[in-house]
């Protein structure tokens, strides 16, 4: 997907750089591979840009631009159609079992505005600081995600959880998670990521969590999963 | 921020939290907040406990794993940003070689989070 828009972009003067939030390196490098990107392809395991950007789910994207100024902070970012999405959606329900076809009828609820966030990115390429939607720094920090005590606590907590879980200890990495997620709900990626250890794709109920994604997505309502594009 | 001991390299603490620790007080962009003589230790490394409840930064212990983890600042701005300027963000790519965000000063970047799960 961001290959794509990379080969479209990059002779306009667009660099993209795509960070993969994965505490284990092997579950996103054949995603990588079958990419092929041409552009930097980074790994964190430790989930560092939502501490240094605020995100807070993906993919969301992040303009930085010549002189290294945030001209628009994390917000989603859909350039195109994302085919996992669209499989998802096309899924027949009555030929999966009732708790699949339940968690994609939330998935069907999601929305996404790829042609607008595409027109966006690609006005930006064109008309630089000239564009609408190049933002001032004050504006940038006005719409970046709220920080006090309780989101910097998850972000320390996480971080914790997975340094114990990359040094062996799984187990002592849980009471962190459970924490970070206590702490800062609307962080899906420090969420996903704990559920996607325990139960892998769906992001089930589990011992180890109070949440899931089908509970956690149904409490907020599947519409409101991310939230909308402002220009 | 991981950390093994509550004095922490200033160079290092700079890198991740993107505080340059002085003798006059931290300063990231535009902001500068001051702090007490005791901020750096003789041998000039960042005393963690003097400088993390200044700048209004999380430090949180693991008995069993004998180490703490330090969480981002909440004083200055109340948002995840402190700045608009961005971050220097350096991770590896997925053959390990380290990756600077800063070296593609020049060009507009478009940063993707994304993940397999």
């Amino acid at each position: 997907m961001w290959q794509a828009v990379r080969t479209q972009l990059h002779p306009k003067g667009l660099e993209i750089v795509t960070v993969a939030l994965d505490v284990d390196i092997e579950a996103a490098r054949p995603l990588v591979e079958a990419a092929k990107p041409e552009h930097p392809s980074l790994i964190d395991t430790a989930h560092v840009v939502d501490e240094m950007f605020g995100i807070v789910n993906v993919p969301n994207g992040v303009w930085i631009d010549e002189d290294g100024m945030i001209v628009r902070p994390a917000e989603p970012a859909f350039p195109g159609k994302n085919p996992v999405m669209d499989q998802l959606r096309n899924v027949d329900p009555s030929t999966v079992p009732p708790e699949v076809a339940e968690i994609l009828a939330e998935v069907k609820k999601i929305k996404t505005d790829p042609d607008a966030y595409f027109a966006m990115v690609l006005d930006w390429v064109e008309q630089g600081a000239d564009s609408r939607h190049a933002l001032s720094p004050d504006e940038v920090i006005r719409r970046a995600m709220p920080r006090e005590d309780d989101e910097a606590l998850a972000a320390a907590h996480f971080e914790l959880g997975e340094h114990l879980h990359q040094a062996g200890d799984h187990a002592a990495a849980i009471p962190h998670w459970r924490e970070s997620h206590a702490r800062f709900p609307s962080n899906w990626t420090y969420k996903r990521q704990a559920w996607e250890l325990e139960d892998p794709m769906r992001q089930g109920r589990s011992e180890a969590y109070d949440g899931s994604w089908f509970d956690d997505v149904k409490k907020i309502g599947a519409e409101n999963y991310y939230p909308p594009l402002v220009p | 921020m991981i950390l093994t001991e509550l004095e922490v390299d200033a160079a290092a603490f700079e890198a991740r939290t993107g505080w340059a620790v002085m003798p006059e007080g931290a300063c990231k962009a535009e902001h500068c907040v001051p702090l007490p003589p005791e901020a750096r230790t003789a041998d000039g490394k960042v005393a963690v406990e003097v400088v993390a409840p200044r700048l209004g930064m999380p430090l949180v212990h693991d008995e069993g794993a004998g180490i703490w983890a330090l969480g981002p600042d909440t004083t200055v701005t109340g948002k995840a940003l402190t700045t608009a300027v961005a971050p220097e963000l350096e991770l590896p790519d997925f053959d390990g070689n380290p990756f600077k965000l800063s070296s593609l000063r020049g060009q507009k970047v478009l940063l993707v989070a994304w993940a397999s799960w």
